[in-house]
């Protein structure tokens, strides 16, 4: 059964079509990449997934439930988790709280159990506490536990997007630009890190990127966005061959 | 006599006063926001500061209407820049709440000030127009009321010239849009945004004068209650569209009239709050406003 | 994290402590009742300034209506002493249930707004309730509301005590972190799972009880209380002491608001200099330290204790 299937979605603002008659279909287990040059749509496909937008037309079904029009923090609950493009990090708190803010949903006290501090809330706090921290570990954050989230470098705020992102415990990851701005090296890693999140996770993934290397390297199969239509998908090969990917890119980046 | 269509039409001439009023300052409010986002809490303030410079030119120094309001709105306009450049722009690129608690400061320092110079005693000013009232059957309007509307339609029609057709009016609308890139073409951002201050401070200035001509009595504290009906005004209109305050103010000089006129004066202040909440609510950009969404 | 530790008894000990001192020295006569009044009237404005805190600096959410709901809990308060010959403590319950109840009214539909537009729906919100009870003569109208002075300083100080602990217990959970993650990145806050409408209506809701609480106390203090004293200038007054404190800092509201009442409290005979000051004083301090006095960092016993044990 697929975990995603989304069915002629379509979304417009004032007229303008962003995305159209999108048709896609994700199984479990897969690392599927989102392509396309800039402005063909990928990030608001996202945000139409994620609730962020409804769409105009068409439906999205996410483990046989269909979910348009859910607000975001429910199609969180639903398993479903994002990174953002432009990092979106809780700013001013620490890193570690960063992670506990996504582990919430599953925190098991409640607010009268936290202002009255009854055992559930110690025990409540100190399950967050280990949880968010053994998340940070993966992602070789956890030295810097206790510092302020935008006193990170750059790489390592995208890390604790996903670290934050996995702490939801998402059955579907959708990925932004995990790589933008990262060198060659550290795209290697992330390639690495990616791979591995899926399997120990059991995770199904969907990436947008540019930096092709990545993409080509890990993604099972591709789907090609261009002016908000899907012009092709495949496996990396085919899409590498294909004619209409090539026309679509020519001038822009290499592929 | 007395039927209810004259009664309406009385509160319209009325509220069309009034309203002009409103317009005025509501231009300020909204050609200031619409430049830097800052809801200009002391913009009342300033009106109050051109009524009592109406007042003294009046009494002390016995100018006539014309001149006192012209003196009156160029040294609230020199004011409005002084604010600006001391308490708003070191401020430009620090939070929304910072900028929005240095207006409200600046608004209590204004009022409060004010009273420790001129007293908190409420002055008379004094009848620069006759007293003329023109009857049509049992509706009767003042000489202040052509005055007000008179004087409010020239400044519009003023501040529309400088707007489309002056260098100045060009830069504000670039800057307003784009600052930065306004800043790229050449554009020197700091004078246009002490151009809309005075701009916005002088006809706030002319609505002070021409409160203080209409209602006869001033007091520091003056600029408060006209102040936020006149945000409300543009708020109601679309914050940052100038036609829109002007149709705002309007709106809320006739609203406030007809809701004195059927018996609910000690009404009247809610009346406008619960106009600016309605609107807000079900349209927060205003009646004439654009729909603008975050990009995530 | 423990809840009996070195740390916390200390300030067990601190608060005992003042509030021993002041209740002798009052009971002794030292201390003028204007200087009690003053201090009874800190307790007040310290649960006005940290429950606005909670919504403003914590929360994120700009809101200068808090004296709309401090009026409410004054004036529902002094309806159950009054006219329903109810205790003190029913009466103050009361009221902040009231305020509560307003808050979860007005924040629904209003907090769907941003910034500038729900400051100014909350001020319009405050200044309808002022109305309302201006033109309510069953509630004393514009002369006021006589109502017996039931409140002491033993009283006004441990509710005081009481409301900064809940509010600092809510802050310091899950709860209070997913109103934390609204102020931050609402987006973001959304995205990992957190209902932020529901955070801040829980938050704003919270932080009027605790304002209706607090006018409560004012209202039975206070021998009578008027509209007028609910004005917009009062919910100016509340925003200046959390500003001045720090936004997201308990310990600062708690600075602020003591600084600016016993401010006001030597500038009584002059008003308008008083003003002034507070004005000046606003603008300064936005200039030059936009983050108040504390920032957002608490002033913390925590050197007392083990790493292990915070």
């Amino acid at each position: 059964m697929a975990l995603l299937k989304v069915e002629n979605l379509s979304k417009s603002f004032s007229g303008l079509k962003a995305v159209s008659n999108l048709e896609m279909e994700i199984k479990e287990g897969e690392l599927i990449g989102l392509i396309g040059p800039n402005g063909a749509g990928k990030t608001t496909v996202f945000n139409l997934l994620t609730g962020v937008y409804v769409p105009t037309e068409g439906t999205i079904t996410f483990q046989g439930k269909k979910m348009n029009g859910l607000p975001p923090y429910k199609v969180s609950y639903l398993g479903m988790a994002r990174t953002f493009q432009n990092i979106r990090l809780f700013g001013d708190l620490t890193v570690i709280d960063n992670v506990k803010i996504a582990y919430h949903q599953h925190v098991s006290y409640n607010t009268l159990t936290g202002i009255l501090r009854l055992p559930g809330f110690f025990k409540g706090e100190a399950e967050m506490e280990q949880k968010a921290y053994e998340f940070l570990k993966i992602f070789g954050l956890h030295e810097k536990a206790n510092e302020l989230a935008k006193n990170l470098p750059y790489g390592q705020q995208r890390r604790l997007e996903i670290a934050r992102a996995l702490a939801t415990k998402p059955s579907l990851l959708l990925l932004d630009e995990p790589a933008a701005g990262m060198n060659p090296q550290e795209t290697q890693n992330l390639m690495e890190l990616i791979r591995w999140i899926r399997k120990e996770f059991n995770l199904t993934i969907l990436l947008i990127e540019h930096d092709m290397s990545l993409v080509m390297g890990v993604c099972e199969r591709i789907y090609v966005l261009d002016y908000g239509m899907v012009i092709a998908h495949g496996t990396p090969d085919e899409i590498k061959t294909n004619p209409k990917v090539i026309e679509a890119y020519l001038g822009e980046e290499a592929i | 006599m007395g039927s209810a269509g004259d009664l309406i039409l009385q509160q319209l001439i009325n509220g069309i006063s009034l309203g002009s009023i409103y317009a005025l300052i509501a231009l300020g409010y909204t050609m200031v926001y619409g430049i830097i986002q800052l809801i200009n809490f002391a913009h009342g303030d300033v009106m109050m500061v051109g009524a009592y410079i109406g007042w003294f030119c009046t009494t002390v120094l016995k100018f006539s209407f014309l001149p006192a309001l012209i003196v009156a709105m160029f040294l609230s306009a020199v004011l409005g820049v002084i604010i600006e450049r001391i308490a708003y722009k070191p401020l430009r690129n620090a939070t929304r709440l910072a900028a929005l608690i240095t207006a409200i400061g600046m608004s209590f320092f204004l009022e409060y000030g004010g009273m420790l110079i001129v007293t908190p005693q409420t002055r008379t000013f004094p009848s620069v127009f006759p007293q003329t009232v023109y009857t049509f059957g049992n509706v009767a309007f003042k000489y202040g009321d052509i005055v007000i509307v008179i004087t409010t339609v020239i400044l519009m029609l003023l501040l529309q010239f400088i707007v489309k057709y002056t260098k100045t009016g060009k830069a504000m609308r670039a800057v307003s849009y784009d600052k930065d890139a306004a800043n790229l073409m050449g554009i020197n951002v700091n004078n246009t945004i002490s151009a809309t201050f005075a701009l916005g401070s002088a006809l706030a200035a002319a609505a002070g004068v021409l409160i203080g001509v209409y209602f006869n009595t001033i007091d520091p504290l003056m600029g408060i209650m006209p102040g936020l009906k006149a945000f409300i005004a543009a708020v109601l209109g679309g914050i940052g569209i100038i036609p829109g305050a002007m149709l705002g103010g309007l709106a809320m000089g006739l609203i406030e009239s007809i809701v004195s006129g059927i018996g609910y004066s000690t009404w009247r202040d809610a009346a406008a709050f619960i106009i600016l909440i309605v609107v807000l609510l079900i349209k927060p950009n205003g009646l004439l406003g654009k729909n603008i969404r975050e990009k995530v | 994290m423990k809840l009996f530790n070195l740390k916390n008894a200390l300030i067990l000990a601190a608060l005992i402590a003042v509030y021993a001192i002041v209740q002798m020295t009052a009971v002794a006569g030292t201390l003028s009742p204007f200087y009690l009044m003053t201090l009874v009237l800190v307790c007040v404005y310290i649960i006005l300034s940290v429950s606005l805190n909670l919504i403003t600096g914590y929360t994120g959410q700009l809101a200068i209506g808090h004296a709309g709901f401090m009026s409410i809990g004054a004036y529902a308060s002094a309806f159950i002493v009054v006219k329903m010959q109810g205790s003190l403590i029913s009466g103050l319950l009361f009221g902040a249930l009231i305020a509560a109840i307003a808050g979860i009214i007005i924040g629904v539909p209003t907090l769907r707004l941003r910034g500038d537009y729900l400051a100014i729906a909350t001020l319009g919100m405050g200044e309808i309730v002022r109305i309302i009870l201006l033109n309510t003569d069953y509630l004393g109208g514009a002369t006021g509301f006589s109502v017996p002075k039931s409140v002491d300083w033993t009283w006004a100080f441990w509710i005081m005590v009481v409301s900064v602990v809940i509010i600092r217990n809510f802050i310091n959970s899950s709860h209070g972190r997913a109103c934390i993650s609204v102020r931050e990145n609402e987006i973001a806050a959304e995205a990992m799972g957190i209902n932020t409408t529901k955070y801040k209506v829980m938050a704003f809701t919270i932080g009027a009880m605790f304002a209706g609480l607090a006018g409560g106390l004012y209202a039975n203090y206070m021998y009578i209380i008027q509209p007028m004293s609910f004005s917009f200038l009062k919910s100016f007054d509340i925003l200046a002491m959390v500003v001045l404190g720090g936004l997201g800092s308990i310990t600062g509201s708690i600075i602020g608001a003591g600084l600016m009442t016993i401010l006001s409290a030597y500038l009584a005979n002059f008003p308008e200099m008083r003003m002034v000051i507070i004005a000046v004083l606003l603008i300064l301090l936005m200039i030059f330290r936009p983050n108040g006095i504390m920032g957002n960092k608490e002033f913390k016993l925590n050197f007392l204790i083990s790493k292990k044990e915070r």
